[in-house]
């Protein structure tokens, strides 16, 4: 192996990995149960998954179909479209909670329909929570399936069409099961990206225990007052997601 | 050849690196030759240090004086940590104390004290005209987090009041605690006085008279550290003074 390659590549997995050891070096171990059984942990840690989860479920159901659009659709100014996706990616997350507030809070055009009509407002709710979340995930999924969508020989999808496949049949029958990896690295990422959010999270939805705290607001909070909580809440928050991430590996990605 | 030129390309865009890494703080400002100052203020004297800021550099020509405003609890932090402070200003005495317990500073003063006020949007959409108010249910109330010197303030006043109130949110500091109103997407909220007097016109503010019970200090001193010296000390003096004195009313402070 060349050292031009490996050295650079060494140097980078120590940079991604000196900040970690430093939290479990720092990890209060000796207080280490009894912090974990605090039960305000676990209200934030399955809030967490639950949002990131739904959160997922949501931008999977209309990220698969704007990355099909994006990919194989005849639309006028698809480059700007897919520009304007990617935004949310180059955006600060609190600027995107206030944004969202902006829309959907109860004097924003679209919030106060709903607030007038139905008398619901959504900020400070655990459905804005995961909004917030899959508006910050969302392009993840789409750039992903997007890239897997263009590596498909389209000479499949022509010879279905050939065999009187409607267009439909052709996405779900021989489209989406041969990016089915695709959509499966950009779940992954999606949902990992929404159990890590915060700015828009406690932008737009706010930080009530139970509600909307969700594990990386109970740490930055944490640390206002207490670091050691603050290193505890960061090591579950990172045991779990690696713990599924792993098993996601295993299971569906394929070994690689 | 080749792998030679690229690898005196890192070679150069490290050395690059660390000398950005060793010039970037230091007393001496070595484009114009003369000091600079380094305040780490809480997030609610931004205006009033601002204005001093420049008064001081009037008066000390050559000296630049630069802010990080921020939670006092993150800047106590921070110092503790080695940033490069001169002065410290909290707001509250428990954040001045991780620093003077790690003997960073000498004896803090109390330059100034902050009440509570409750916030509303300028329509008043809830009609709240009195503490008790925040306690309805129907009042959607955003409070600062226990862990940050307004929701103990907040806290404290609320306990004295023997009012139990439910807030959707509790926010991580008191500038998004006002967003909130501003916004529109609160009814109330418990700020400073001073918060509510910098979005004049956007928000409207009431005293109240348990705001009494849960007065807030804040201390400020000079570091044993300093880069910039004396000039630290003569900041602080400024801040003491009766000119300082004067800004720190208008903004809404009561001056001890």
């Amino acid at each position: 192996m060349p050292w031009v390659l490996t050295v650079p590549a060494a140097l980078a997995l120590v940079f991604l990995l000196l900040p970690l050891a430093g939290l479990l070096v720092r990890a209060p171990w000796s207080t280490m149960g009894e912090r974990l059984a605090e039960p305000r942990v676990l209200e934030a840690l399955r809030l967490s998954l639950v949002t990131a989860t739904l959160a997922t479920a949501f931008c999977l159901l209309l990220g698969v179909p704007l990355a099909w659009v994006l990919a194989r659709g005849d639309v006028p100014g698809r480059r700007l479209v897919r520009a304007l996706v990617t935004v949310p990616l180059v955006l600060p997350p609190v600027v995107g909670g206030v944004a969202l507030l902006l829309v959907l809070g109860r004097n924003g055009p679209v919030g106060r329909l709903l607030y007038e009509v139905s008398g619901f407002s959504l900020p400070f709710t655990t459905a804005a929570v995961v909004v917030a979340e899959a508006f910050v995930a969302l392009p993840f999924l789409v750039i992903s399936v997007e890239g897997a969508l263009k590596t498909v020989d389209p000479r499949f999808e022509e010879a279905a069409a050939t065999l009187g496949a409607s267009r439909l049949r052709v996405f779900t029958r021989v489209t989406l099961p041969m990016v089915a990896p695709g959509v499966v690295a950009g779940a992954v990422l999606c949902w990992a990206r929404a159990l890590g959010e915060f700015g828009a999270t406690i932008t737009f939805a706010g930080n009530f225990p139970g509600r909307t705290q969700t594990m990386p607001l109970a740490v930055y909070l944490a640390l206002e007052t207490d670091p050691e909580a603050a290193i505890v809440l960061s090591l579950v928050l990172l045991a779990v997601s690696v713990g599924v991430l792993a098993g996601l590996r295993g299971r569906w990605a394929g070994a690689s | 050849m080749k792998p030679i030129r690229t690898a005196s390309a890192v070679l150069a865009l490290l050395l690059a690196l660390t000398a950005c890494g060793a010039g970037a703080k230091g007393g001496t400002d070595a484009k114009t030759g003369g000091k600079t100052v380094t305040v780490f203020a809480a997030a609610s004297l931004t205006g009033v240090f601002t204005r001093l800021g420049q008064d001081f550099e009037a008066a000390h020509p050559g000296t630049r004086v630069v802010f990080n405003f921020g939670s006092s609890a993150t800047l106590a932090q921070q110092i503790v940590q080695g940033a490069p402070a001169d002065v410290f200003a909290a707001a509250s005495p428990a954040t001045m104390k991780t620093v003077t317990d790690a003997s960073l500073a000498g004896t803090p003063v109390t330059f100034a004290r902050n009440r509570l006020q409750i916030a509303f949007p300028k329509d008043n959409p809830a009609h709240v005209d009195a503490l008790k108010d925040l306690a309805d249910p129907k009042v959607k109330v955003a409070l600062c987090a226990a862990q940050v010197p307004c929701g103990a303030a907040a806290a404290k006043a609320l306990g004295a009041a023997g009012l139990k109130v439910t807030p959707v949110t509790y926010e991580q500091d008191v500038k998004a605690t006002l967003t909130k109103v501003e916004l529109g997407e609160v009814d109330a909220a418990l700020v400073y006085r001073t918060d509510v007097l910098a979005a004049a016109g956007k928000v409207g503010g009431l005293d109240f008279p348990e705001a009494a019970t849960a007065i807030n200090d804040y201390p400020i001193a000079a570091l044993s550290a300093a880069p910039s010296g004396a000039q630290a000390g003569r900041f602080v003096e400024l801040v003491l003074s009766p000119r300082g004195r004067d800004v720190l009313a208008g903004a809404g402070f009561d001056v001890p």
